[in-house]
């Protein structure tokens, strides 16, 4: 039986020195938080079961200094590695899998041409192509197809988000996920808005949601502050992965410890 | 000097860097520059029947090599009689059997991710005892002989098999993190012990 993988995932942006890790609240309020390379050494030492570096800048520039990252990243690391921001043509994604990458993670580019997904995956196999989906609780019930039940049973529809989450488009995203693993995609990284930064949880109902309609697997993302809110995403939302940002940064949850909790709970887990 | 045979699939910076972590590597496609290597590494990501037409003219030196050989992944399944991916295509014939698909009852293919491998005490898992591994393969090699590690997914597949200075491995060991280095670190240290 797979492991179930706990992500760190470093947040890369630039400034006048090079690349810097930062970690965004909402993705606004952005907080430096170091070297990404560095980074990628502890947390391959502390046991992370991949990671996933992802440029904010989104823009050529970030792509390159993105490229030397995981160039030197990948000299010393020796987990997978998946790369995100701004991925939007095969010449793309060649850059990145040459550099050491292992997956790359397509987002709005998705969106905006889902042929592309169809593309990536024939050339470079499925297993190389995560499509990311951020998306955000709409409570307008004429809208969206799959409706979730949420915690206080209240329901709504997820939206898909684009560009940072500053742009909604009307798609549903369980629709959409259900789509995109028809197009090739290997595996679905799921970010709820609504729970990005917050350290209240991960959004169970959507990953549970999505979990379930789909059969590649799925990363939840967004929300998590301590090792049960990784237990529930495992158990309850039936999530194949846990990724994590600043929690991991800045050590409030440490990932030895969240793996050992994770085993003694039952959950198969890499120690 | 180990000698990273370069048929044209999938990125071999990985591979090169971690057997760098232990001895001098070269990542080559010249006969010459294999047969004087101590050791040879067939890497291996992208499909069989393609690998075997890109290996033909390198396929004789080695099959007769006397190094220590390490196949990983596509490059395990190159040793085999037969493969079903793609159509049947015939394999290196260095270990007997046959590499076939998941079946659809197994989940989730490809098989993707970490997974344990329960393994013999032969000397490429020296100071290894059922670890976990990092694969990602949608066809497995049904060995027939030389089967030296086993793993779980719905059903159980050889994950290693060895035979003569023939070693394969199913999963990736350069992106096992640790104990994956070991088991290259291992692989080397055959290669040097090799008369």
């Amino acid at each position: 039986m797979l492991a179930k993988r706990i992500i760190p995932c470093l947040d890369v942006t630039l400034d006048e020195k090079g690349a810097r890790v930062v970690k965004g609240v909402e993705f606004v309020n952005l907080r430096d938080a170091g070297d990404p390379v560095e980074l990628a050494k502890r947390y391959d030492e502390e046991g992370a079961d991949e990671l996933v570096f992802l440029d904010i800048t989104a823009s050529a520039h970030g792509r390159k200094t993105m490229v030397d990252v995981i160039e030197r990243t990948a000299e010393e690391v020796f987990i997978p590695l998946t790369v995100g921001g701004g991925i939007k043509s095969i010449e793309d994604i060649n850059e990145m899998l040459s550099a050491g990458a292992d997956k790359v993670s397509i987002n709005t580019a998705a969106v905006k041409n889902p042929e592309f997904v169809r593309e990536a995956a024939e050339v470079f196999g499925s297993q190389c192509i995560v499509v990311a989906i951020d998306c955000r609780r709409n409570f307008d019930l004429g809208k969206g197809k799959y409706f979730v039940e949420l915690e206080d049973g209240r329901k709504a529809w997820y939206e898909v988000v684009i560009y940072g989450g500053r742009k909604p488009t009307g798609i549903d995203a369980v629709e959409w996920a259900k789509k995109v693993e028809e197009l090739g995609a290997g595996e679905i990284l799921l970010t709820s808005m609504n729970r990005d930064g917050t350290k209240i949880g991960y959004d169970i109902p959507i990953t549970r949601k999505i979990s379930e309609e789909v059969k590649i697997p799925v990363i939840a993302s967004g929300g998590a502050g301590k090792p049960e809110h990784f237990y529930e995403a495992f158990t309850v939302g039936k999530a194949d992965a846990c990724l994590a940002a600043s929690i991991f940064h800045y050590r409030e949850v440490e990932i030895e410890e969240l793996k050992r909790y994770l085993k003694e709970k039952g959950i198969p887990v890499r120690v | 000097m180990i000698a990273i045979v370069n048929y044209g699939v999938g990125n071999l910076k990985s591979i090169k860097k971690a057997v760098e972590k232990f001895d001098r590597a070269v990542v080559t496609r010249n006969a010459e520059e294999i047969s004087a290597a101590d050791g040879i590494i067939l890497p291996g990501v992208g499909a069989f029947p393609a690998a075997i037409k890109n290996l033909a003219d390198l396929k004789y030196v080695i099959v007769n090599a006397k190094v220590p050989v390490l196949g990983i992944c596509l490059g395990m399944q190159l040793f085999a009689e037969v493969s079903e991916e793609g159509g049947i295509n015939e394999g290196l014939k260095i270990i007997r059997g046959r590499v076939v698909k998941f079946p659809e009852s197994v989940g989730k293919i490809p098989h993707m991710g970490w997974n344990i491998v329960r393994n013999s005490d032969h000397e490429i898992f020296e100071g290894i005892k059922d670890r976990y591994f990092y694969f990602v393969h949608s066809y497995y090699f049904r060995a027939e002989e030389g089967v030296i590690a086993t793993t779980d997914y719905g059903i159980e597949f050889p994950s290693a098999v060895a035979k003569n200075n023939f070693i394969g491995v199913q999963f990736h060991p350069e992106k096992s993190g640790k104990v994956g280095l070991k088991l290259i670190e291992n692989f080397v240290e055959i290669c040097k012990q090799n008369p």
